[in-house]
């Protein structure tokens, strides 16, 4: 979307593209968090501890403590998992339908299977993200899975679309009359010409969809449509900290920081990984 | 022109009733009993008949509809089951607060996007386009509800210059409304002028890329005369289209806003209706804000049609 | 009297010392008629754009160019913006799109009279169609509110030169413009682009890789290539009896130049980038008579009476 004010030309080393290597070394930050807690934080994330309640940044808890005395920190760690997971399967499925989808409706161009994917995939344009994941889990109730399903659904037309249009394109394109001047079938050119070609596209959106899912997956936390306690996760931190924000204003930065930490990892790596992988990044020079 | 206008306007009616159909199908016909969903899992099967009977619920699927679309058009929606009001009011109390709360935001977004996007454009590849594009990864990056609850953190529980949420009602005075409004809309805005100065920055890049551009200075305009003459308007279509979008983001966007400032909009009033498992008024408000959303994007493509007479064909 | 006066002009790219025009000198006077024959990548239009201070940034200019006696290097923006369009006008190869779409032609005639000279728009507007009838324009009054869009190839063209003569200024330049035209509204054209230089007295700068084109307009004619002067003098005995190496080349190519049928004579090679030219003549690597001082000495300028060439093997033959 934005012309990129990387220094090297597309295909060049990726070492020299300054987004690429901070978004994945934070992102990776986030992913070595979020398994590091799968086998140790510094204290249980759940164990209550009304002695300590909302305190600050100590030596003992180096983030402060909520106001059941839960150690900020690793509640934030094991947030991490949930943010992480809930990107990763919500933004899978959508891809996974919305490719299948959008290739379909690119080999079938002009025939009513490609409108009605289309009109399908605008309808959904109608309803923006935050809604159309609130309509869901009010649909099927709160709850991770769901929230993950109510991402899931909405990944669906973005990758449909953008991979129609990115199919289109290679289908008008010289190899492919050439293979189907040989006899190839469709499927057969679908799947060796069509998708390798567009697997750079889809790459890049789907590290922009997951920094998307990981701001609706708080959204809905916060709302209390999404991961259900005790389980921790950023969202619900930031709406208890609400609560007591008179008392203890710094907890209400940390969870919102660690948010806006991992998703702007996640832009940056997507920015990164356009400008190597997408051959028609234009420079902006004069 | 007017044919452009006159198809326009049909294919809106089309796919305003199209809307209506996929809401109605969604969220009345899916769940299955519609009143055995308001009333919840205790209500005896008598309770459950009697409120279908109240709300029409047993008249066949179509006549149900068109009633229904009817009463959209005409203004008459009947009554809210839990808060025995009739909800065409409901709407329009609710509406008085999140309207004027996205227009403010629309404004902000602009304001701050769209020139911040011109300057990195004339200013590219220097420190000043840097910093404006870092900054609108920040923007990007925060949560809007976190920028919110920061805000409030500072200019209420800090400062005490602003109230921390709550609406006072028109009834206090325009300043009184202004100030409950303007730490959300300025929350609700912060994504969206990094979105539009991102998008403005690289579609006023391309159009400094034209020819015509050359030719405007060979005859002698200046860069700020250039620039303002001929490179702004041609830039302003892509930034047309996400302005028209941004409508609906914000709408999303306000469901959370109003619970962060606990602002009784709509989109706190959806969220309560959820909850409450009130379908009536959950499925009058999603089509609302889709239909918004519709007519939002008709405006836009008009507004193509306006900037750029070689689309008036149509 | 001179009207311009260039000497020295060297154009850099960046930091580096890759030229793409070298040491170029040439002057013109008041209502002469100069034409500028080469290749794509001669430097030829970078020329033209260097005289209206339009080069991109990352490029650096040295020498003296002189504009009614006025030195315009270094740059300076303000008194270039007095002399575009007012003193010194350019137009352009592509009419497709050098005007802008979103706005109708009559304002973008009308744009420069405007701000040069402070008219108002109804007195501007007046002149736009006076302008447009003069260039050819049917139906000028109607026209004036019509959109790029709605006018053909080489009636966008027309509207071009509408523009650049609006303010009455000494010198027209004219990249390419024919180039993108049909053959029969190329002729058209170039009719049109004659007789209003001789009817204003314009000095003229035409530009082009057809000679044809430059046979027709031009009175002296410069031949470009690598950024650097191979032969200059009048243009009749220049295609007549062509000197350089190169220029016997571009003739020899012609269709028809050759002898009776058989494969056109094409020039061996092709054009290198502008770092890989030879510090001394570019044209050394495709010449057959290139030697070691070719390479790596300019040229300095030999007289075969009018004509000047640019060679070191002047009147040699292979």
């Amino acid at each position: 979307m934005s012309a990129p004010l990387s220094v090297a030309p597309p295909g060049s080393n990726p070492w020299r593209h300054p987004s690429l290597v901070i978004g994945l070394a934070i992102v990776g930050l986030v992913v070595a968090t979020a398994l590091v807690s799968l086998l140790w934080t510094p204290y249980p994330p759940t164990k209550m501890s009304m002695a300590e309640r909302l305190q600050g940044p100590s030596a003992a808890h180096w983030l402060g403590t909520d106001h059941f005395g839960r150690d900020v920190l690793s509640m934030l760690m094991v947030g991490a998992q949930n943010s992480l997971a809930v990107g990763f399967v919500a933004v899978g499925i959508g891809a996974l339908f919305g490719v299948a989808l959008g290739t379909l409706s690119a080999a079938k161009s002009g025939t009513w299977l490609d409108e009605i994917v289309m009109r399908m995939a605008d309808f959904t344009f109608a309803f923006p993200a935050v809604l159309s994941a609130v309509m869901v889990t009010a649909l099927l109730g709160p709850g991770v899975v769901n929230a993950i399903i109510a991402i899931g659904i909405y990944n669906i037309p973005v990758f449909a679309r953008l991979t129609r249009s990115g199919a289109l394109q290679v289908w008008r394109r010289d190899f492919v009359l050439a293979a189907r001047a040989a006899g190839k079938t469709t499927f057969q050119i679908t799947l060796r010409h069509i998708i390798p070609n567009i697997a750079g596209l889809i790459i890049v959106q789907a590290t922009v969809q997951f920094a998307t899912a990981i701001l609706a997956e708080a959204g809905l936390s916060y709302l209390g449509l999404g991961t259900q306690p005790p389980h921790p996760s950023w969202g619900r931190m930031l709406y208890e900290a609400q609560n007591a924000m008179q008392r203890q204003p710094l907890l209400a930065v940390f969870p919102g920081l660690t948010i806006a930490l991992a998703v702007l990892g996640c832009n940056l790596l997507g920015d990164g990984l356009r400008d190597v992988l997408d051959p028609r990044v234009r420079r902006s020079r004069q | 022109m007017l044919s452009f206008l006159f198809r326009r306007f049909a294919a809106l009616v089309a796919t305003l009733l199209a809307t209506a159909v996929i809401v109605f199908t969604v969220l009345e016909i899916l769940p299955g009993d519609p009143a055995a969903v308001m009333m919840g899992l205790n209500a005896t099967p008598e309770q459950v008949a009697a409120v279908r009977a109240e709300y029409g619920l047993d008249r066949p699927v179509v006549e149900r509809f068109f009633g229904w679309v009817i009463g959209l058009v005409t203004g008459d929606l009947g009554n809210s089951y839990t808060y025995r009001v009739p909800i065409s009011g409901l709407i329009l109390e609710r509406a008085a607060v999140t309207v004027p709360l996205a227009g403010m935001a629309v404004m902000l977004s602009a304001g701050i996007g769209i020139p911040l996007g011109v300057i990195a454009a004339a200013r590219a590849n220097t420190r000043v386009d840097a910093a404006v594009m870092a900054l609108s990864q920040i923007g990007l990056a925060v949560p809007n509800f976190w920028a919110g609850i920061l805000m409030v953190l500072l200019f209420s529980v800090t400062l005490g210059w602003l109230p921390s949420g709550g609406f006072p009602g028109w009834n206090a005075g325009i300043g009184a409304v202004l100030a409950s409004l303007i730490l959300p809309a300025v929350a609700m805005a912060l994504p969206q002028s990094a979105v539009l100065a991102r998008i403005t920055r690289s579609s006023v890049l391309e159009a400094l890329q034209e020819d015509f551009v050359r030719t405007a200075r060979a005859k002698g305009l200046t860069w700020p005369q250039t620039l303002r003459r001929h490179v702004v308007r041609n830039a302003m279509t892509p930034v047309v289209t996400i302005l028209g979008l941004q409508f609906s983001v914000l709408l999303s966007g306000a469901i959370i806003i109003e619970n962060v400032f606990s602002l009784p909009g709509l989109g706190r009033l959806l969220f309560q209706a959820i909850a409450q498992h009130d379908i009536i008024v959950v499925k009058d408000l999603v089509v609302l804000f889709a239909g918004v959303v519709v007519i939002m994007n008709f405006l836009v493509d008009l507004a193509y049609g306006l900037i750029d007479p070689r689309l008036r064909r149509g | 009297m001179t009207l311009l006066d260039v000497r020295g002009l060297t154009i850099r790219i960046g930091c580096s010392d890759v030229r793409i025009v070298r040491d170029l000198s040439f002057a013109l006077g008041v209502g002469e008629t100069l034409g500028i024959v080469g290749e794509s990548g001669s430097g030829k239009s970078m020329t033209a754009l260097a005289l209206m201070g339009l080069t991109p940034s990352v490029l650096r200019l040295s020498g003296s160019i002189r504009f009614e006696g006025q030195e315009l290097l270094p740059p300076d923006e303000a008194r270039l913006v007095g002399l575009r369009g007012a003193r010194m006008a350019m137009i352009f190869q592509e009419p497709m799109t050098a005007l802008n779409p979103v706005h109708r032609i009559g304002r973008q005639i009308a744009e420069g009279l405007i701000l040069h000279e402070g008219a108002s728009e109804s007195a501007a507007l007046a002149e736009a169609t006076r302008l447009l009838e003069r260039v050819g324009i049917q139906n000028a009054a109607a026209r004036l509110s019509a959109y790029p869009h709605e006018l053909s190839g080489g009636q966008r063209q027309r509207v071009m030169i509408a523009m650049a003569l609006a303010c009455r200024p000494e010198l027209l330049i004219a990249d390419e413009p024919t180039s993108a035209l049909d053959v029969t509204v190329q002729a058209q054209l170039l009719d049109l682009i004659r007789d209003i230089v001789s009817e204003q007295k314009l000095a003229l700068i035409i530009i082009s890789h057809d000679l044809g084109v430059v046979a027709e307009l031009a009175e002296r004619t410069l031949v470009f290539y690598g950024g650097a002067v191979m032969e200059a003098g009048p243009t009749r005995t220049l295609f007549a009896t062509p000197q350089h190496p190169y220029t016997r080349g571009l003739i020899a190519a012609l269709p028809g130049h050759g002898r009776g049928r058989g494969r056109l004579a094409a020039i061996p090679g092709a054009v290198p980038p502008p770092n890989r030219m030879a510090p001394g003549c570019p044209f050394f690597g495709r010449c057959a008579l290139g030697d070691e001082t070719c390479r790596a000495l300019p040229a300095p300028p030999v007289l075969f009476g009018d004509v000047a060439v640019y060679c070191h093997k002047a009147g040699e033959r292979p």
